[in-house]
Order: structure tokens, then C-alpha cells, then sequence
């Protein structure tokens, strides 16, 4: 490693110590742009002589990643960001503070997928999903899987893992000759109804899908879910034990298997330290308070709150929304969500913009009660199961009610 | 389907369907089913013929591409306009605001637009992002509109076309009106489920295609929470 990545890597580490030390936050950011700040190429001399995968997509990233990097485990020490620190600043943080490792399991901000791929040369990229996240800042989706397309095209020596049953993936993936692909389903149809090829209408029936006007349609996947377990390659089915529910877990359990399989980790040896993968930066998390076993279930844009209802238990399940920067400043996307699932649960509402979510419940007929804070919901129910079921911001701040970092 | 049935069309949503705006549809369809009215709603997509006989028209918004096709596709199928002329209600947002006027600029280039709007648009300098409120027009008998506007265009009202709103917080069409309105037309920048935020916005809709004067009240509490919430965010600090 040059002398001037020597010195940033130093300056990087101290810089997250410090952060870490001064109360300020857990150091995954403030070092890694200060390393950047001495050494821009910082991340690339990181990286070099690991095998490196990205992960990337617009939900899922930081639970298929902490996955991942268990079932890559299985082969040697790997660096990770495990607390959602997916940009550059981040992944540098992230290799500095781990040192030499063999192998390194990034989550990338699909933004950045393409820088990323360029400064740390992976041997893997899996590709997840893409769907409407905050449409006041971010790209449009279409145009994200063009970026992504071209990045990949430029790079065919990549092994791409990618999501068959998502048509903007597929097609995203589509210029890369190696690409190794997996059915973890699709809830979330509303932003790939149009080919992305063509223009034409995307059909749908059974789990497939073909675009009505060009060849694109949904390729035979090597890695798919089915019933509680995962077929590989080979054919093989392997029950799948994990500690996060949903079956959206269960597909994100198969992505990691599918990308360690690109690194040569069999599913009999990873599936253990799957299996031992608690809750990944508070989500999922489960808290005894007063009796009641509190369960944080994180969902920030359409696709993920669908996604949420499926790992609800029928349990009373509290509502928070914010609208705050981190958050988008737009609630309309409450609008594209189907409530009807919570029909016949106890349903309580919070949060800053806990009037929108009102109004979007009383048209979908899901009745509920207005709380104005997290205890008062916790005084609402009787003792057992709360599922909470909140957006960024509210996430948090029911997690800094709960006291509870991770 | 019979003649008493309320017949809602949106149009395109696989071209113009951003955030939200299938709440349009939903806010609706609610309103009139708790009014005893028989409701059947239509999504028609951009490759499908425009059906002409439904009473309420919704158009979304989107970005350049799928607008500027919408429009290609509005204005060779002829069945909205045939709608309108027999007296249709129609609701356009954002996009769909623009497409119903003489032109618009999508992707640099000026496009043809439907003309059942005399509006034209072109781009501003800034993009337009954050809370909106204004005075409806007094004619419509309506309180404050609020809403969230998201938008990159700015818009011209022709000697044809009324303000639907005067802007007291936001930019809408130039930094002084919002949206326009002609016949049974409304247009907006209110993006997404602009209906949610104005119940009386969507009982409107509902009288003009129903021919009633009034509506049984409904419970709009929430609804009135929210709109003194946004009307209030609304407000210039």
C-alpha cells in the first residue's frame, strides 16, 4: 500500500476511534471521509488484494449483506459495513477498521453502485431490486437500472447475482455474461408494468413474467425459495433456519447463499451461521417491556411496508410515520401501500405525520387509534406480542425510547 | 354496470403513475360508495382504447418520456376529448395538469398537448418542492387547497382558463396562481393524492358528475386534522 493510503488508513481509524470515544456516533462515517480526504483513491488501495461482493438494491441491502458476510465466513475473516453505512465514506471506514482481510461484504447505496464497482474491483455484485424510494431526491428507476446496466457493461469480468423475478433487475443485469440468478419474488410491481427494453407492457402470471413487444422475460433461476428451505444449483433443498422472519428473510437468506456460492461456500457449510444472524442494526430487534415483547420491523418505502404486513404476527401493531429529511418530505407514497392486510388487528398510529397515515387508513377501512407517544401505545395494549411498524426517522426514535443502540 | 353507477377512468397509470396517485382513484370511489353511490373505477392503460362514457376522468404525473408518449397516444385515441365534450369531470396532476394544455416541454423539446386546457408550460428555473396553499377561486365555493408540490415546470393560463387557486405558500403555476380549472376540468400541481388533503376538492368531482347539489356530510374529522396540520406547515415562517 502506498505511503499516503498508509497514513489516511491511520488517520481514517483514528477518526472513528475519536468519533466513537467523543459520543458522536459509532464512527462508520466520520473516519472514512477523512481517510478519503488524505488519499482519494483511499477505498481502492483498501480493497485491493480482497475478494470483494457489493450488495445493492433498493430494499434488503443491510440484512442480505450481514447474511452474506456470515456465510462467507465460513472461508476466512471478512470486513463488512454492518450498520447501513453504505456510501463510499462508509465502505472505507469499513475496510480500515477491519485491516487485512481475505474477503470484504459491502451494502452499496444504489447510487453508487457504479463508482464502487470501480474503485474496489469486486469479484461479486448482487443485484436485489429496484422500486420508488423517496421520489423527491432519488433517481427514477428506470434511469438507476440504466446506471446500473452500464456499470456492468463495462465490467463483464463481474459475476453478477441477480433477482429473476424483478424485470428492471433483469434487464439491468442483462449486459453482464455471467450472472448467476435467484427467485426471491417480487411484492412490488407497480415500477417495472413497463419493459424497460421496449416500452412495451410486462405480463405477469404463475411467478413469470415476459415482456409482450421483446425477448426479455424472466430467466430460469439456479437459486430459489421453496416452502421453508432453498433449492441451489444443483437441485438440492436445504431447510433454512433463521431468526428473522418473513419470508422476505428467507429470499434475502438465499441471495447470500447464492453469493457465497459464488466464493465456493457450499449451503450446508453457511446455513449454521445463518441461522445464529439475530437482529441487524435494531431491525427486527425484540424488546420486554412492561410484559409486552416489542418487535421492530423497519419500513421506509412501498415495497418494504408490504413486506412488513408479511412478517407481522397477528398482533397488535403500532403505526409510526415521519416525514422527515432522512425520511422524504413527501407522505403520498402512504397512498401506494395496501393497508387491508392489518384488517383485524388492533391497530395503533404515531409519529410526526400520524394524520396523514389517518386519513390513508379510513379510505382503505382499517380502523385504528391515535397515540401521541410510544408509551401511551405500550399503556393501549394488553400484555404479549407489539409489532411496530415504522418508517427512518420513527425508528429511531422509538429505538431511543427503547434505549437500545443495536 | 348501469346507469346510476359512477364510472371513474384513470387514465395511463403504467405511463403516468408517481407517487400516490392511485389515492386520487381510492379517495373517490370511498367517498361516493359512503354516499350509497354504486362505483366501479377503470384503470386504462396506454395500450387499451379510451373508453368515452365514464363521468370522472384521473390523470398523474410522471417524468418526461412517459408524459410526452401519453400524450402522443391521448391525442390520436380522441376518446377523452369525445369524453370531456359530453361533459366528463376530469382531474389532472402535475404531468397530466400539462398535458391538457396547448403544449409542454418534456426531455428539451416542446410537445403538442391535448388544448382542453388553454394553458401552455415551459421549464423554471428551479425545481418547485415542498408544501402548497392557496385561495380557491371563490366561484368554486371550496376552502384552502393544500398540498405537496414537486414539479420542474411553469405554467400559463390563457384568457380561457381561471386560476384554480391564488398561491399563498408554495409556487404552483408561477409563484402566484395554482392549477387551473375550465368547465369540469381541474387542474393541479398538488402532486399525488392531492384528493386526500381536500375532501371538498373530491365532492366536487362528485356533484358535477352526479348532478346533485349537495352530498351527505360525511366524517372528515381526520381529514380536517390533516388540513389544519399542512395548512399551517403551509404558512410562510
Amino acid at each position: 500500500m502506498p505511503l499516503r493510503a498508509i497514513v489516511a488508513t491511520t488517520a481514517s481509524k483514528t477518526a472513528a476511534a475519536l468519533s466513537r470515544a467523543a459520543g458522536r456516533g459509532d464512527g462508520s462515517v466520520i473516519g472514512g471521509w477523512i481517510g478519503l480526504k488524505i488519499d482519494p483513491d483511499l477505498l481502492a488501495h483498501l480493497a485491493s488484494g480482497r475478494a470483494v461482493a457489493l450488495v445493492s438494491g433498493t430494499n434488503g441491502k443491510t440484512t442480505t449483506t450481514r447474511l452474506t458476510a456470515a456465510a462467507v465466513g465460513v472461508l476466512g475473516r471478512v470486513a463488512t459495513n454492518g450498520y447501513g453505512a453504505n456510501m463510499p465514506t462508509g465502505h472505507t471506514s469499513a475496510l480500515a477498521k477491519e485491516g487485512h482481510t481475505p474477503f470484504a461484504v459491502l451494502e452499496v447505496d444504489e447510487h453508487y453502485l457504479a463508482q464502487v464497482i470501480d474503485s474496489t474491483r469486486p469479484k461479486v455484485v448482487a443485484l436485489l431490486n429496484l422500486s420508488r424510494d423517496q421520489l423527491d431526491r432519488a433517481k427514477e428507476v428506470a434511469m438507476m437500472a440504466q446506471l446500473w446496466r452500464t456499470a456492468l457493461a463495462g465490467h463483464p469480468d463481474i459475476r453478477v447475482v441477480a433477482n429473476a423475478d424483478d424485470p428492471l433487475v433483469v434487464w439491468a443485469a442483462g449486459a453482464s455474461p455471467q450472472t448467476t440468478w435467484f427467485s426471491a419474488g417480487q411484492r412490488w410491481q407497480d415500477d417495472s408494468a413497463v419493459c424497460p427494453e421496449s416500452g412495451h407492457p410486462i405480463e405477469r402470471a404463475n411467478g413469470d413474467w415476459w415482456c409482450v413487444g421483446c425477448p426479455l422475460r424472466r430467466p430460469t433461476p439456479q437459486w430459489v425459495v421453496e416452502e421453508d428451505g432453498v433449492i441451489d444449483p444443483r437441485g438440492d433443498w436445504h431447510l433454512v433456519k433463521l431468526q428473522l422472519p418473513g419470508k422476505v428473510n428467507l429470499g434475502n437468506a438465499a441471495t447470500a447463499l447464492a453469493v457465497a456460492g459464488e466464493f465456493g461456500v457450499r449451503p450446508i457449510e453457511a446455513l449454521p451461521r445463518l441461522s445464529r444472524v439475530t437482529s441487524i442494526a435494531g431491525r427486527y430487534a425484540q424488546v420486554d417491556r412492561d410484559g409486552r415483547n416489542i418487535r421492530l420491523l423497519l419500513a421506509k418505502n412501498p415495497a418494504s411496508w408490504l413486506e412488513a404486513f408479511d412478517m407481522a404476527d397477528q398482533a397488535p401493531t403500532l403505526l409510526s410515520i415521519n416525514a422527515r429529511d432522512p425520511d422524504g418530505l413527501d407522505t403520498s407514497w402512504l397512498w401506494d401501500v395496501d393497508f387491508s392486510p392489518l384488517r383485524g388487528r388492533p391497530v395503533l398510529i404515531t409519529g410526526d405525520r400520524a394524520f396523514d397515515l389517518a386519513v390513508r387508513l379510513q379510505v382503505n377501512q382499517v380502523p385504528f387509534q391515535h397515540v401521541h407517544t410510544f408509551n401511551e401505545a405500550l399503556a393501549q395494549v394488553p400484555p404479549g406480542r407489539l409489532e411496530v411498524i415504522a418508517n427512518y426517522t420513527a425508528f429511531q426514535d422509538i429505538r431511543a425510547v427503547l434505549d437500545r443502540v443495536n | 354496470m348501469n346507469d346510476s353507477t359512477l364510472r371513474i377512468v384513470w387514465i395511463y397509470p403504467d405511463l403516468l403513475s408517481t407517487y400516490g396517485d392511485r389515492g386520487n382513484m381510492l379517495i373517490l370511489a370511498h367517498r361516493a360508495a359512503a354516499r350509497g353511490i354504486p362505483v366501479e373505477t377503470y384503470e386504462v392503460r396506454s395500450d387499451m382504447q379510451m373508453p368515452t362514457t365514464a363521468d370522472i376522468y384521473l390523470i398523474g404525473g410522471g417524468e418526461d418520456g412517459p408524459q410526452a408518449l401519453a400524450s402522443q397516444r391521448l391525442i390520436a385515441d380522441g376518446g377523452l376529448h369525445r369524453a370531456v365534450n359530453q361533459g366528463a369531470s376530469v382531474l389532472a396532476i402535475c404531468a397530466g395538469y400539462q398535458l391538457f394544455g396547448h403544449s409542454f416541454f418534456a426531455k428539451g423539446t416542446k410537445c403538442a398537448g391535448l388544448s382542453l386546457l388553454d394553458i401552455t408550460s415551459d421549464r423554471g428555473e428551479t425545481r418547485a418542492v415542498g408544501e402548497l396553499r392557496g385561495d380557491i377561486d371563490p366561484r368554486l365555493g371550496l376552502p384552502p387547497l393544500t398540498g405537496f408540490e414537486n414539479h420542474g415546470g411553469r405554467t400559463h393560463l390563457g384568457q380561457h382558463a381561471a386560476p384554480l387557486a391564488r398561491v399563498t405558500g408554495g409556487i404552483g403555476n408561477d409563484g402566484q396562481t395554482e392549477g387551473a380549472w375550465y368547465g369540469k376540468i381541474i387542474g393541479t400541481y398538488s402532486h399525488g393524492p392531492a384528493l386526500a388533503r381536500n375532501p371538498d376538492l373530491a365532492d366536487l368531482l362528485l356533484r358535477w358528475s352526479t348532478g346533485a347539489d349537495r352530498l351527505a356530510p360525511l366524517d372528515d374529522a381526520w381529514a380536517e386534522r390533516l388540513r389544519g396540520e399542512r395548512l399551517a406547515a403551509g404558512l410562510p415562517a
